[in-house]
């Protein structure tokens, strides 16, 4: 192997000289916490929401939740992807279809991603709630119904608060899971990092430099969620629990 | 309202089937290897010798630190290099060794996960057990805990594998026709992306459904 470095290449000028190569990993880097992030947002919601709706005892309510899980888990990332991307627009009503097509191309990337993400990963961390509300004791329940409290306010007072402090592990590593996804994003030309790693190969010819740098990103961005979660994760343990202090 | 046209898949089925046996191809590779290494690795970090344990502890935690597109784009970087210094040439069908490559190493960071936690399932006294019997470390491995260990985690494997069949579908980042891309790349040439996307999904959709469903009902089966 006779293979030239040169990581002197992140500091020159990229073609059209706005910006170094260095500012388009940053870019990248940008973009992929941006749409982890904002993903994530929907994915709390979305799976809290389809999470709960497991657990209630009405069947139809449940039923429909547990379809929603199962569609979203049993199809590829990245064929729901690309669904959203060339498939919805078609089936939308016409005038909605054309404005989303005309929108500019990072826009249209970056909400497809989102909504691709954010439902993908909502699917999981409803089935990580829903295995909260289950861990918990049935008398929890029956207290809260007892007290005077109704369906709906014994889910917001007493189970989900309990229940939301029993999953924080898991959560983690679904939030470690929606950065490492987010790189399939790419697929539809988003320029987040692992797609600036394919643009830096394709500019520089410098595979290596730009491989390397991008995966090192990839691990500090997995270092840095380790240490926060860690630091939530003790502060939210339940005393009295296996694992509490 | 969009016009449904189906009628380019009856056509397609002999390319999807082609692209169907990429992806079988992959997953069955990345099972087999995955766990065997999985299984080696899983040994190495409980290992009490250091150097052992911190080398497997580095290769499952990069690996589940990169995001898979990364790691697909990495190898097809590197093998066909490596391929080029061993033979002199890099002949043959470069992309699906890197594939079959990236997947099997890949895997064998998320088996060697399961396969440690099967091995810690098995209680203690059967090491005890075995070697008061006079067994060898390799012996009471390999006849005494693997056997246990794997039987423990045939459920989380076989999930594994779903995920996994699920997750070949990246390749299309190194343009390899599994079944996905060959259904995209029909789509695109007939102009029909809508319906064969949808088909597509829809055959992800009831074989990781009913592989799932299996594995449920095994669960219950060999659950002690």
């Amino acid at each position: 192997m006779n293979y030239k470095w040169h990581w002197e290449i992140f500091f020159q000028q990229v073609p059209s000289g706005e910006t170094t190569y260095f500012g388009w990993l940053m870019l990248g880097l940008k973009w992929t916490v941006t749409l982890s992030l904002t993903a994530w947002v929907i994915a709390l919601i979305v799976g809290s929401l389809v999470g709960v709706l497991r657990t209630v005892p009405n069947k139809w309510l449940s039923g429909l939740a547990t379809a929603y899980v199962e569609v979203f888990r049993n199809i590829p990332l990245l064929v729901q992807l690309f669904i959203w991307y060339f498939v919805l627009p078609e089936l939308l009503p016409k005038s909605w279809g054309d404005g989303f097509k005309q929108m500019n191309p990072l826009a249209q990337q970056y909400i497809t991603a989102l909504i691709c993400l954010g439902l993908f990963t909502a699917a999981r961390v409803a089935e990580q709630v829903r295995a909260g509300i289950g861990s918990l004791a049935r008398g929890q329940k029956n207290a809260g119904l007892a007290v005077g409290l109704t369906l709906p306010q014994t889910y917001r007072y007493v189970l989900l608060p309990m229940a939301y402090r029993i999953i924080v592990p898991p959560l983690t590593s679904e939030f470690l899971n929606i950065f490492k996804n987010s790189a399939v994003a790419t697929t539809i030309g988003f320029i987040e990092l692992s797609r600036q790693a394919q643009q830096l190969v394709d500019f520089t010819a410098q595979p290596y430099e730009s491989f390397i740098a991008v995966t090192l990103l990839y691990l500090l961005i997995n270092v840095i969620i380790m240490l926060i979660m860690r630091w939530v994760e003790g502060r939210t343990r339940i005393p009295g629990f296996i694992g509490s202090k | 309202m969009y016009d449904f046209d189906w009628s380019s898949i009856p056509g397609a089925l002999p390319i999807l089937w082609g692209g169907l046996k990429t992806t079988l191809e992959i997953t069955g590779t990345a099972i087999v290897v995955g766990i065997a290494w999985g299984t080696v690795l899983a040994l190495m970090r409980l290992s009490s010798i250091k150097v052992l344990s911190y080398f497997a502890a580095s290769y499952v935690n990069l690996f589940r630190s990169i995001p898979l597109v990364m790691v697909i784009l990495w190898f097809y970087l590197i093998v066909p290099q490596l391929i080029q210094a061993a033979f002199g040439t890099a002949s043959g069908d470069i992309r699906m060794r890197s594939a079959l490559t990236a997947f099997a190493l890949f895997e064998s960071a998320y088996y060697a996960e399961i396969m440690r936690a099967g091995i810690q399932s098995v209680s203690r006294g059967q090491v005890s057990a075995a070697s008061a019997l006079g067994l060898t470390y390799g012996q009471s491995m390999w006849l005494i805990i693997l056997p246990q260990a794997f039987r423990n985690m045939v459920p989380l494997l076989l999930t594994q594998a779903i995920i996994l069949f699920q997750d070949t579908s990246l390749v299309y980042v190194i343009g390899l026709a599994d079944f996905f891309g060959s259904a995209y790349k029909v789509g695109d040439r007939d102009g029909r992306i809508v319906e064969l996307l949808l088909f597509a999904g829809l055959v992800y959709f009831a074989v990781c459904y009913g592989t799932s469903w299996l594995v449920k009902r095994l669960q219950k089966r060999i659950a002690v």
